[in-house]
């Protein structure tokens, strides 16, 4: 690039141009864009101001509406503001407020620039560098510019003076310790006579007091002043809010300002006004009944207003109101119930979370209903947001408003068939930890699994498919209460599953698995049951005879699939290609039987030793072998070998199922033995109660001796390499079953068998130790006393198996305490873990520079009240307002830095004894922030009201100048800014003990300061009078 | 901090005037500008003025082809920010005579200057017409 040219200044573009060519370039923009950037690259280069000022100002243009990088013009942009021109100026700070931020480089260069400006005899000028110093600022401009902003807040031109105001908000924010500065100055503004002023000065304090209220506790009087006096809503406003922060803090102060609140609420036309006015009573002052009717009324007129923004907030402030006041809610409900019908999807949502705010343990079955039939109608988006909350609702504090769990599964059920559902993943949660809490439900959870599982079309949403994981998994772990586990089989294993994520096919199998350790559990040990008295003839020849006629009885669904089995294992013999096919004819042939016969009602238990005929068994067998067939040579890990687990079982145990009925009787239970022993071992496996972990739970296993975990594994390598060849080998086991089945799947009968059972339970066993999700350590069973506790016992006992007692704490359960004696329906137990169901949050503490702030305010405030501890604040606003002159940057900034310092000192002072100053230091900053608000208050006027000798100041003053190394070289340092300040504090010793003896003979000569006599402010007289 | 941005965006989504109080770079800004101007345009007048996003409180109002959005902390007073958007519009409209969106794009520095006169560092620190008028006037007799 070469320089500019003098052509290129006379003929350069104006902003203005740059503006119509935009214009005219609409479709190539971008190209003109980037060839403008260009010229102006070579344009700020220019000597010339005026082509520089040009340029500044369309790269401002370009950067603030096109997005364009600028900071090739930011040293540019610095040059110009040195311009003696009032509108180079004014372009210069225009574009660095756009562009420059706390980190640019360049901002060094412009300190002195903007002190210049800042001392200017020109207001506007004054203007232009404090509104770039309130974009712009960091620490290092604020700590080098306080003097000026110092002496600019008592200006006598108002628009210096208010912007000065508002720029000091920033300067505290990056510097604290201007606030000992200036903070005098500022709350003298409070009770300036110009509107603006005040206007400015209060929003700051708005500011101030929301991030950290109590400082600002002893200024009440001046601003209850402005909110009795003032006509200004704008004021009136922030003011309302700065109370809004103060009143819970200060009861007293609350029953003070009520009445004026009140006041203008009765009085006001401006909505706005009234609004902060409602907001203000529904927030901090809802104690008091007769304002919050007053702020209920005036809600309801906003509610049934036309405007929609009125009825926005109208519910917003009805939403803040009802957790202490429900009538106000009560009171409005149709017109609540009616918002959910809104054009608008915000007011919609603001209802909605109305309607939530209302739910109780006795209307929630009802709002459940209205809510479920207005996410039927409404849109997928509002749908979704009406079930999510429905569940966020009623899983708060595990499940604490739901005392009729069936039902709640049941709504679970429903919430799924809804066609816009997608909160699958939420619904699953909410089933397994129903399932795994609450005993009672089971039964009921089973039946919601069934409906949701046999049901085909839901496999075709991809948001439910977590849902029918969960309702699998359920089926399978709860099996036993199940009404018809062979249904339950040919659901998880119909062929549509084939539509689902492969980890959830998983869970299918996983669960068939368990279904089918269940059922030939159940029959095994039901026959030898059986075998021992003499019926068991009937039972077998009813089953190997494929009778019918007991098809209207309540069994007659399980007959009627069982013969539709039979029908399919025909098919099967025929045809072995035709199969999937069959098979799903079948269960939609099922489906519909089931559907037509009621379901037997009597206890499950008893019903299920009667179910299972020999038939049903080895149909059952044949339609998990045609079903997982294919999938042992899935190409998916997790499906292929959850497959091949339940083959082998099948393999195991088929051949005696097949033979034993040809045996007599006592060969039988012989040759049963093996089969029924694995199932026994299966069964027992699968079936032990599992109960919710807590989240902290491995935390608090305690780490073996020896065991390092954190033990460098670098040389294990060298391990490894020996160990190669023992570790494929041990993989050898199960690769000829892959080899196997991808060449035969068919004929699988025939092929030899590799030590199954060895197999199949090793595989089991890595099964449970791999699959997180649905196995739970079994090791811990809860084995609650065998009837259920009434609704009414708080505790719940709970034994832990032997080998692993240091888990017993894990699983201290407590219900839920306060039971209504009048329910209808016990509510059961809900397992809960003493912790750890919610998240747990670390104490973390938040921003140290707003406690800086806090603690530098509330030393200047208190430093007015009790002489001794008047110390730095004082003097140091002394000495920069008499002192004028070069020393003055030099006293300010030792003195902020030392204030630190004494602002924890005399805070401590007051409650402790004098010894313990000299640990005092920033590590204070890092205290838990509660019992120190919490003790504000006495503090305060513990502080006011001892009034002590001066010679306790000096002497304390004395000491921390001697501490001082002390304190340099043992603090930690807590932040950044702390980090400055010890740097600051080590630099300026020696000052500090020349300022202490100037202090101290000073003290000695002006006993009485302006200060102290001018703003003395005391809360406690105020409030009383 | 009040108000921490402003912006103005014509009804094809062009943005107009940005005005931000905390420093975001332009990445953010573009994103954020995108996501706010696409959820405001979708809304229509029988609808609520303000729409919440991300941790702003947005709230617009309509002017012609122009709409003013301001992004305000959670619990500021959403009715006084509507009638401070009115009252920018109302400045503006006595300033350049019949405001229109010509007016802003040409104009661009103007509307800056008064927004500075109206807002500083968040805070709504000049509610007068004709003091923010003021030296703007004057400035505009002396260049």
């Amino acid at each position: 690039m070469t320089g500019p040219s003098l052509m290129d200044s006379l003929f350069q573009r104006t902003l203005e141009d740059l503006i119509k060519g935009l214009r005219l370039h609409l479709v190539h923009e971008s190209t003109f864009i980037s060839k403008s950037l260009d010229e102006i690259r070579r344009e700020v280069r220019s000597p010339d101001l005026d082509t520089k000022a040009a340029a500044v100002q369309k790269v401002t243009y370009l950067r603030s509406l096109h997005g364009v990088d600028d900071s090739f013009a930011a040293f540019p942009a610095v040059e110009l503001a040195a311009s003696p021109r009032f509108r180079h100026k004014q372009i210069a700070y225009l574009a660095a407020s756009a562009s420059f931020h706390s980190a640019t480089a360049v901002l060094l260069l412009l300190t002195n620039q903007l002190r210049k400006d800042l001392n200017s005899s020109n207001e506007f000028e004054v203007s232009l560098a404090l509104q770039c110093l309130s974009v712009v600022c960091n620490l290092d401009l604020a700590r080098d510019l306080t003097p000026e902003i110092f002496t600019l807040l008592s200006s006598s031109k108002q628009l210096i003076r208010k912007k000065a105001i508002a720029t000091i908000l920033r300067v505290f924010g990056e510097y604290p310790d201007a606030v000992r500065v200036c903070f005098k100055r500022l709350v003298e503004n409070v009770e300036s006579s110009d509107p603006q002023t005040v206007s400015a000065v209060v929003s700051v304090f708005c500011e101030l007091a929301s991030r950290e209220p109590n400082s600002y506790l002893p200024l009440a009087p001046e601003f209850y002043r402005v909110l009795v006096d003032s006509r200004n809503n704008w004021v009136l406003i922030k003011v309302l809010k700065i109370f809004a922060n103060l009143a819970p803090l200060e009861p007293r102060l609350a029953k003070r300002i009520i009445e004026p609140i009140c006041e203008h609420m009765r009085r006001t036309g401006a909505k706005s006004l009234m609004f902060e006015c409602i907001r203000t009573i529904v927030t901090s002052l809802s104690d008091y009944d007769s304002a919050v009717r007053l702020a209920v009324a005036k809600v309801q007129e906003f509610l049934v207003d036309d405007d929609p923004n009125l009825k926005y907030l109208g519910l917003q402030a009805l939403s803040i109101v009802v957790p202490k006041h429900s009538w106000a809610v009560v009171e409005n409900k149709e017109f609540v119930i009616k918002s959910l019908s809104d054009t608008d999807p915000n007011i919609k949502l603001e209802a909605l979370r109305l309607v939530m705010a209302m739910v109780s343990e006795d209307n929630l079955s009802e709002i459940c209903r209205v809510l479920l039939n207005y996410a039927l109608k409404s849109d997928p988006e509002f749908c979704n947001e009406i079930l999510g909350s429905l569940l966020a609702t009623c899983s708060i504090n595990v499940y604490e408003i739901i005392i009729d769990f069936d039902w709640y599964v049941s709504v679970l059920g429903e919430m799924t068939r809804i066609p816009h559902c997608q909160k699958g993943e939420e619904i699953e949660s909410q089933l397994i930890d129903i399932g795994m809490r609450v005993k009672d439900v089971r039964p009921e959870l089973v039946q919601v699994g069934r409906d949701l599982l046999i049901d085909p079309a839901l496999l075709g949403n991809p948001f439910l498919h977590r849902v029918l994981s969960a309702a699998a998994w359920v089926s399978g772990e709860y099996v036993k209460f199940s009404k018809n586990p062979i249904e339950l089989m040919e659901a998880l294993l119909q062929p549509r599953t084939g539509l689902l994520p492969s980890s959830i096919r998983a869970v299918y199998i996983q669960s068939a698995f368990k279904v089918l350790t269940f059922c030939l559990h159940s029959y095994l040990f039901a026959k030898e049951a059986v075998a021992s008295s003499s019926s068991c003839a009937y039972d077998l020849e009813s089953g190997a005879a494929d009778s019918i006629p007991e098809r209207g009885c309540p069994e007659g669904s399980n007959l009627a699939t069982s013969e539709a089995l039979a029908s399919s294992e025909q098919n099967e013999d025929f045809s072995r290609r035709f199969l999937c096919q069959s098979v799903e004819d079948n269960c939609t042939e099922n489906d519909g039987d089931t559907l037509v016969a009621p379901g037997p009602s009597s206890s499950s238990a008893s019903l299920n030793k009667l179910q299972f005929t020999r038939g049903s068994i080895i149909n059952l067998l044949d339609l998990i072998k045609t079903a997982l067939g294919p999938l042992a040579g899935s190409h998916e890990v997790e499906v292929q070998e959850r497959a091949w687990n339940v083959l082998g079982l099948i393999k195991l145990v088929e051949q005696e199922i097949q033979d034993t009925p040809m045996q007599n009787e006592g060969k039988f239970v012989m040759e049963e033995l093996k089969a029924s022993d694995i199932m026994k071992l299966m069964h027992d496996a699968f079936f032990g109660e599992l109960g919710p972990v807590s989240m902290s739970a491995q935390e608090r296993v305690p780490i073996p001796d020896g065991l390092m975990l954190k033990e460098n594994l670098n040389d294990l390598e060298t391990v490894c390499g020996d160990v190669q060849l023992p570790t494929t080998c041990s993989f050898s086991l199960g690769k000829p079953h892959f080899e196997e089945s991808c060449g035969a799947l068919f004929d699988f009968q025939k092929k030899e068998e590799l030590e199954p059972s060895s197999e199949s339970t090793s595989m089991l066993a890595e099964h449970r130790k791999r699959h997180g999700l649905y196995y739970l350590p079994s090791e811990i069973k809860e084995i609650t006393s065998s009837d259920y506790p009434t609704a009414n016992e708080s505790k719940l006992a709970i034994s832990v198996s032997d080998d692993v007692d240091y888990l017993v704490k894990l699983t201290e359960q407590s219900l839920v305490p306060k039971k209504k004696s009048n329910q209808t329906k016990p509510r059961p137990i809900v397992v809960k873990l003493d912790e750890g169901d919610g998240v747990r949050i670390a104490a973390n503490k938040p921003e140290s520079k707003n406690d800086l702030i806090s603690g530098a305010v509330r030393e200047v405030l208190l430093g007015n009240e009790g002489i001794p501890t008047s110390s730095q604040g004082k003097h140091s606003d002394k000495l920069s307002s008499k002192t004028r002159g070069k020393e003055k940057i030099a006293i300010v900034q030792p003195l902020g830095s030392t204030g630190l310092l004494a602002n924890a000192a005399n805070s401590e002072l007051a409650n402790s004894s004098p010894r313990r100053s000299k640990h005092v230091s920033h590590g204070k900053e890092k205290k838990p922030r509660s019992p120190r608000n919490n003790a504000e208050g006495c503090e305060e006027r513990s502080h006011r009201d001892k009034k002590k000798g001066d010679h306790r100041h000096v002497k304390n003053k004395a000491r921390r100048s001697a501490d001082g190394c002390v304190n340099v070289v043992a603090q930690t340092p807590v932040s950044f800014s702390v980090d400055v300040i010890c740097l600051l504090l080590s630099f300026y010793i020696f000052y500090r003990i020349v300022i202490v003896i100037i202090f101290i003979v000073r003290d000695w000569f002006f006993h009485v300061t302006q200060y102290e006599t001018h703003s003395r402010i005391d809360v406690s007289q105020f409030v009383n009078a | 901090m009040g108000i921490r941005f402003i912006l103005m965006v014509n009804k094809h989504g062009q943005t107009r005037l940005a005005q931000y109080y905390e420093y975001l770079t332009i990445e953010e800004r573009r994103a954020l500008e995108g996501e706010i101007v696409r959820k405001c345009l979708a809304r229509n007048e029988q609808q609520c003025s303000f729409v919440e996003h991300r941790n702003y409180k947005i709230v617009y109002r309509r002017y012609a082809s122009l709409f003013f959005l301001v992004g305000v902390d959670n619990d500021e007073n959403e009715l006084a920010i509507l009638e401070f958007i009115h009252l920018l519009v109302e400045t503006m409209d006595r300033h350049f005579g019949n405001v229109c969106e010509l007016d802003i794009m040409f104009h661009l520095e103007k509307a800056h200057f008064m927004l500075e006169e109206m807002v500083m560092n968040g805070c709504i620190v000049e509610t007068s017409k004709s003091n923010i008028l003021a030296p703007i006037q004057l400035m505009d007799k002396a260049s």
